[in-house]
């Protein structure tokens, strides 16, 4: 049980001057999302998925593989951010918390990377 | 962890049954939480059956039946019964509302009456509000100025600038919308809950306030502010018709206003 008084438990550690930026970045990530996911199911669902040669053909198309890489950047990018706020929601405990965290933060960047080197290989015809 | 089932003293079991009707022909079922902290038992839920035709339209009259003819040690706040005082603020038919101003007749079957929901219970359908009065304290509500006042009159406001501050001030801190917010039930030690942020708002927008910068300093945080994720539980829920999930998204957009 703690004496301390209601409101000095309210002001904590005080405001963090921060959010604005990451509640902006999700924004633009999601109207991003919106016109490249568009793009995307349009464009994939005239390709006839099951043929390697074409999907080949598909991501070897310069347009094609930059706006590929930006899709994968931005769904990254905007999953990195929804997944943390979620943490922030459900995860109190310190500890898991930071883990949890950092765990999330190396994954996108993995998921990132790993999806551009794709499109860069099958694009560059390596 | 967010804690998705209650505690184990905090599970509600089955109470008792009091058949108060005497035979009425108008009759309802009132299905009340009872938790009596000093008993050192789980909290149940109690059910009366009253003539409601011996008694006013709206929920409060039938808990003020109950508690008067029925059963004293019934405990709830109440004060003015027309809406503006906030006390009787509980979970009425699974929303939260003010009992003074929820017919009866508005509701299908039975009557079920909670406290409002995730807050400690001090007894029945008391909760304490400590923390949700300590919130809004946080947020300043009073007017902070640099001008000096005028020598011979009060600060002006333009019918314009007052329309602002009309709804927001309306607000009679009844905690029906902190408490409907999951995010305010897993977040309340951190998150301000829609109650305090309308407050806040209410200061934001007067024309009069000179502490705007402050006080958008003060909101701007991952936990005080932005733990909104517009699930707009505030505006279904309050009582008044006021609308706190506006009153936020134009503290957001006032934000990103200043940054951009």
């Amino acid at each position: 049980m703690s004496l301390r008084a209601p409101l000095g438990r309210v002001l904590g550690l005080g405001s963090a001057k921060d959010g604005t930026g990451h509640w902006w970045a999700q924004r633009v990530s999601a109207v991003a999302l919106t016109f490249l996911g568009l793009w995307f199911v349009v464009r994939i669902s005239a390709v006839s998925i099951l043929d390697y040669g074409k999907v080949v053909e598909f991501v070897g198309n310069p347009l094609n593989s930059v706006l590929l890489t930006l899709l994968c950047l931005a769904a990254a990018y905007h999953s990195y951010l929804g997944v943390q706020v979620v943490i922030e929601d459900y995860v109190h405990a310190a500890g898991p918390k930071v883990v949890s965290l950092i765990l999330s933060h190396f994954a996108h960047i993995i998921v990132a990377v790993v999806s551009i080197y794709a499109i860069l290989r099958v694009g560059l015809g390596a | 962890m967010a804690e998705f089932r209650l505690p184990p003293n905090s599970r509600i079991r089955k109470g008792r049954h009091i058949d108060a009707a005497n035979g009425a022909s108008n009759v309802r079922r009132f299905a009340v939480y009872r938790y009596d902290p000093d008993s050192g038992e789980n909290p149940r839920v109690d059910t009366y059956s009253i003539d409601v035709d011996g008694c006013g339209p709206m929920v409060l009259d039938a808990l003020i039946k109950i508690k008067n003819e029925v059963d004293p040690t019934l405990t709830f706040r109440r004060s003015c019964r027309e809406g503006i005082c906030g006390s009787c603020a509980m979970n009425i038919d699974g929303g939260n509302t003010l009992a003074c101003t929820r017919s009866i007749d508005s509701i299908k079957g039975d009557v079920r009456i909670y406290p409002l929901p995730h807050m400690p219970v001090v007894k029945d359908l008391v909760p304490d509000l400590t923390n949700f009065y300590a919130q809004y304290a946080s947020i300043k509500p009073w007017l902070q100025t640099r001008t000096p006042p005028p020598p011979d009159r009060e600060r002006l406001q333009s019918n314009d600038d007052q329309e602002l501050i009309n709804e927001p001030a309306a607000c009679i801190l009844c905690a029906c919308c902190s408490t409907s917010c999951p995010s305010y039930w897993w977040n309340s030690d951190r998150y301000l809950g829609p109650a305090a942020l309308l407050a806040a708002y209410r200061w934001l927008v007067d024309s009069r306030d000179e502490a705007t910068g402050e006080r958008l300093d003060e909101l701007e945080d991952p936990f005080r502010l932005y733990r909104c994720h517009t699930i707009m539980n505030c505006t279904q829920t309050c009582p008044k018709d006021l609308n706190p999930a506006q009153a936020i998204a134009e503290t957001k957009k006032m934000l990103a206003e200043r940054r951009y």
